[in-house]
């Protein structure tokens, strides 16, 4: 992509200057598709007590009125009338929320009761203040003191995601592999296999692309109230084996289909059975396929929320890390501390895959578009 | 299993005899398979392992259990005679696949349209009442002018965006790392994205402000907003902006990879006649790949109809949120209402049936995927 792309470059020299135009403005647009994650990225590696307090942007270098030194009144200044301080006279209430000076710099209350006054310039600060206890928070559930503004202390006990990291796993890896194994025989049959009806079934399946997951919730609810299965991992992986089969039928398909005839013929000639030469021919030769409609599977499955919201209830053991953090939001809405790192904790497997499998990723996402 | 098969090829009372033995094991393996499923089935329901072990053992079932229901099938199946052979074996290839959607999504459709046709408790039969009351009630009418707001903002959104990130990255000297960052939201989910956001919307009262959308406009001077709750009905077009950051990027890689098919000999012809830039997207670029914009604008207008999970952790559906999906969460969850709860995911379904099924055309003219 890349060399193709200078190669028209050459070809349109004397564009110099629009070429800046459009670098800059691609990296305005960069940088705000960036920032939405990189503020959770820094918030989650503040303290609780900063995250609260001031923006996570205060990391970077910034001008702020920082206490250079501290006056000290008489004791006995009386608030209510007009408080000279350096020859100039301020009220109690603009020492209380900082007021300009003539020299640029401000002044504010440090102390009331002890009357004294900071003496406050501008100056370059960046708050370096980070920690880790965020994630040892929401790892392990340990236990947080939280200052708070009345000086007393509250013990919060963090949530602990491993569980749910675990469960999220355990859900997602059988969802993936039952479903694309199960697809593959099936798409292989309607590939190369001759039988009546095959047209028929075969469009049936593309007929359930389209149906939205909502409509089949309520009544596999039902049944599987009958049959003992809700808020089990056994009820999650079959309900996603069902609603991931259709599409990835229709991928291995799109695949299997296009592989060159020649390629069965000789192996019936060798008196390969179907089975065989499914196993040993088109399997591997169907692995980027696999694993693109698989990747596609496994993030799907493990960014889901609806199946598990659905099917695991509020089953705390079985939980999976969506359920934990849109739980989280709910009940602790302004724990920052905790939401932002179990978020990225929830990134972790997804964001991975991204940057390690991104060519099969992305075709296995184009290949997903479809899904019903 | 060639022991078998040259006995049977032998003389008359050895065919006999193997005839036997295929006849009880046509019986027989069906039935051990169906054992020993059902076996693991009970036993991962009723278990209580460690969840590690819980997973492995599932994980083998998944992969070994399933594999071992094919490869012993289709054992028994290669004892017949050929004919029969040839005969049964595609069925056992499309079998498993199709039992598994004729169970969870074939039935349940259907019977999820007669509920549709019930009454709250499905006792009775009402016609098209649910129907009727979806299109008048209040509550539910705002989840369908809430859904069109969604595709019509969201979706407009992401196909422009998308387009212009496309162009701009072909022409720029970093398109591999913008396109990265533009794409990366898609990986990550909706939940998690949701709490990304929730914390740039952040509100509190005074002017010192940690969610970044507040301190922008109090350090402009402005008021601080709660802006997923309070600014009705722009609270929406709040909640849409985190559907256009995540879908851009897909928007943008399929269009980058039709752009990169336009001819350059035609643009450059058209740069020789002397047509600016803007001209030459607009009548050459846009009508070159017109097909591919077509089916982007379908697939998100399908995945913004269905959109759930986004509304559910911003705002639970409050504030005048809602959209089909959690009006039918709610429905069926919360007022148990099953009439309405399957009313609002049929009209689901026949919204997004037209649109899926242009999408499938579209892609089997261009000859499947990728």
């Amino acid at each position: 992509m890349m060399r193709k792309s200078k190669g028209r470059d050459g070809r349109r020299r004397g564009r110099k200057g629009s070429k800046t135009v459009v670098n800059l403005v691609l990296g305005i647009i960069c940088l705000l598709w960036l920032i939405p994650t990189l503020g959770l990225f820094v918030s989650s590696f503040r303290p609780a007590t900063e995250i609260l307090k001031t923006g996570w942007w205060t990391v970077l270098p910034h001008r702020e009125y920082v206490a250079k030194e501290q006056l000290q009144l008489p004791k006995d200044t009386d608030l209510r009338q007009p408080i000279e301080v350096n020859g100039t006279t301020y009220t109690d209430d603009q020492l209380r929320e900082g007021v300009k000076t003539d020299e640029g710099t401000e002044l504010i209350w440090e102390n009331r009761r002890a009357r004294t006054i900071d003496v406050r310039e501008l100056g370059w600060r960046m708050s370096t203040e980070f920690t880790l206890d965020n994630y040892a928070g929401v790892l392990t559930g340990k236990e947080y003191d939280i200052p708070k503004p009345d000086g007393t202390v509250s013990k919060e006990k963090g949530s602990n995601l491993n569980q749910a990291f675990l469960n999220t796993l355990t859900v997602a890896i059988p969802s993936t592999i039952i479903p694309i194994l199960i697809a593959t025989f099936a798409a292989y049959a309607f590939a190369w296999m001759k039988f009546p009806l095959r047209k028929t079934l075969f469009v049936i399946v593309i007929m359930l692309l389209v149906v939205p997951l909502q409509v089949a919730l309520i009544p596999i609810l039902k049944d599987y109230t009958s049959l003992g299965l809700n808020g089990t991992f056994l009820g999650v992986w079959i309900a996603h084996a069902g609603f991931g089969l259709p599409l990835a039928t229709y991928f291995m398909y799109s695949y299997i289909s296009q592989l060159p005839k020649d390629l069965f013929e000789s192996a019936f000639m060798d008196g390969a059975s179907n089975f065989t030469i499914f196993t040993k021919l088109i399997l591997p030769l169907a692995v980027p396929s696999i694993a693109s409609i698989s990747i596609f599977q496994f993030l799907w499955v493990w960014n889901d929320y609806l199946v598990s919201l659905v099917f695991i209830g509020s089953q705390p053991d079985v939980q999976v890390l969506s359920m934990r953090i849109a739980n989280l939001v709910g009940s602790r809405g302004n724990d920052w501390h905790l939401l932002t790192a179990s978020a990225f904790v929830s990134m972790l497997m997804p964001l991975a895959v991204f940057f390690g499998l991104q060519r099969y990723f992305v075709r296995g996402l184009l290949g997903g578009s479809v899904k019903g | 299993m060639p022991e078998l098969k040259t006995t049977a090829n032998g003389t008359k009372g050895a065919a006999g005899g193997a005839r036997g033995a295929v006849a009880l094991w046509s019986v027989l393996i069906p039935a051990l398979n169906a054992a020993g499923h059902t076996g693991i089935f009970l036993f991962l329901r009723d278990t209580e392992l460690n969840p590690v072990l819980y997973a492995i053992v599932a994980i083998l079932w998944g992969v070994v259990g399933v594999y071992v229901l094919y490869a012993s099938l289709n054992w028994v199946v290669e004892q017949y005679g050929e004919t029969w052979k040839r005969r049964i074996q595609p069925y056992l290839f499309v079998g498993p696949a199709f039992a598994l959607l004729t169970w969870l999504l074939l039935i349940p459709t259907i019977r999820t349209l007669i509920m549709s046709l019930q009454d709250a408790t499905s006792s009775k039969f009402v016609g098209l009442a649910n129907y009727a009351a979806v299109f008048t009630n209040r509550l539910l009418l705002t989840a369908l002018r809430n859904n069109l707001l969604w595709v019509l903002f969201g979706a407009t959104a992401c196909i422009v965006l998308g387009l212009l990130i496309a162009v701009l990255a072909d022409r720029s000297s970093f398109e591999r790392l913008a396109k990265a960052i533009v794409f990366m939201p898609m990986a990550i989910s909706f939940v998690a994205a949701g709490v990304i956001w929730k914390f740039i919307y952040y509100y509190q009262p005074g002017d010192e402000q940690v969610g970044l959308l507040n301190a922008i406009v109090v350090s402009l001077g402005g008021e601080p907003q709660a802006w997923t709750s309070m600014t009705q009905p722009w609270n929406n077009l709040f909640l849409i902006v985190i559907l256009i950051w995540m879908q851009t990027g897909f928007a943008m890689v399929i269009f980058s990879a039709a752009l990169k098919a336009v001819p350059e000999d035609m643009l450059e012809a058209a740069r020789v006649d002397g047509a600016g830039e803007i001209r030459i997207f607009f009548k050459i670029i846009v009508p070159f790949i017109s097909a591919t914009i077509l089916s982007v604008t379908t697939t998100i207008i399908v995945f913004t109809l269905k959109i759930f999970d986004v509304v559910m952790v911003m705002t639970g559906g409050q504030y005048d949120t809602e959209v089909v999906a959690t009006q039918f969460y709610r429905q069926f969850f919360m007022y148990r209402n099953f009439g309405y709860g399957s009313t609002l995911a049929i009209v689901l379904l026949i919204a997004v049936i037209p649109v899926i099924w242009f999408n499938l055309r579209q892609l089997r003219k261009q000859g499947g995927f990728a």
